[in-house]
């Protein structure tokens, strides 16, 4: 399935692109097209990022903006929604940058974490865990366990396996290189994972 | 295969991309390995779980204001 995917890719060029030639020739409704399809992504991860909803809404705006204002530079080499997404992680690095003035803010910053330990909780989940809860419940689980994460691991995570990235593709939108974005995957899932555990229990989590 | 073997191959095995000869390896692993397989099925959910539930979900409404700030800005922008 992945070959004929990748054979259909390679002579096919993305729906994107003909938009993008569209909107180079003054067709500002094919603009409006781009803006509806990524929206939705693009806010998630200035949300991920910034943690504010009110900046996440301004970094949109701004990423979709300077995305509009750069189209002639954007070179068809990558896809349009990961230079986008490349635009709207720097947009929201920049806009944290200023809330915490003085404080850097970098995802090459290595954290210390034991790499390669082997998990200590043995724990298993029940099955389907999730339907312990309701959609609240567990939207808040899932929002307080990912926000406890370190910043470079969530971006990672985030970009990787929520919004589904390459691993190329995330290495080339934070500036990383390869091995750098797979040890952070790594210990992300493995961080989320153990997190996650105390409520997802066999027994449901007593801490929640 | 060592359980640090098996962690240090983790990722590969999430998307897929170890070759037969490991796979048969990391079965066998598996077969053996509680804790592993734990590891594994976890993560898996992990993964799973997070990609399933948009956790920061834009309702329609505020969609259209954003659409619209955006939309007015880029023909500002013009």
């Amino acid at each position: 399935m992945a070959i004929i995917q990748s054979a259909v890719d390679e002579f096919e060029p993305h729906p994107d692109v003909a938009l993008i030639e569209k909107v180079r020739g003054g067709d500002i409704s094919a603009y409006d097209v781009l803006v509806r399809k990524y929206e939705r992504q693009i806010f998630r991860i200035a949300l991920h990022i910034t943690q504010n909803r009110e900046d996440a809404e301004d970094v949109a705006q701004d990423a979709f903006l300077k995305a509009y204002q750069k189209l002639e530079q954007f070179q068809g080499n990558s896809k349009f929604y990961t230079w986008l997404v490349r635009i709207a992680v720097n947009e929201s690095l920049m806009r944290l940058r200023k809330r915490r003035t003085g404080k850097m803010v970098s995802i090459d910053e290595d954290v210390a974490t034991e790499e390669g330990s082997v998990p200590r909780d043995l724990a298993d989940w029940a099955p389907n865990p999730e339907q312990n809860y309701n959609q609240a419940e567990l939207a808040d689980i899932l929002r307080k366990t990912i926000q406890g994460l370190p910043e470079g691991f969530r971006i990672v995570f985030v970009l990787r396996d929520v919004e589904g990235l390459s691993t190329e593709e995330t290495a080339e939108t934070l500036g990383l290189s390869i091995p750098a974005v797979k040890s952070r995957l790594l210990r992300a899932r493995l961080q989320l994972r153990e997190r996650l555990s105390r409520y997802f229990h066999r027994t449901r989590g007593i801490e929640k | 295969m060592t359980c640090k073997e098996f962690l240090a191959l983790l990722d590969d095995i999430i998307d897929g991309s170890v070759s037969p000869e490991t796979r048969a390896e990391l079965h066998t692993h598996l077969d053996h390995c509680s804790h592993c397989k734990v590891t594994l099925d976890t993560t898996l959910k992990t993964i799973e779980i997070y990609r399933s539930h948009e956790i920061y979900d834009l309702p329609d409404n505020l969609r259209e204001q954003l659409h619209s700030a955006i939309m007015t800005r880029c023909k500002k922008g013009c």
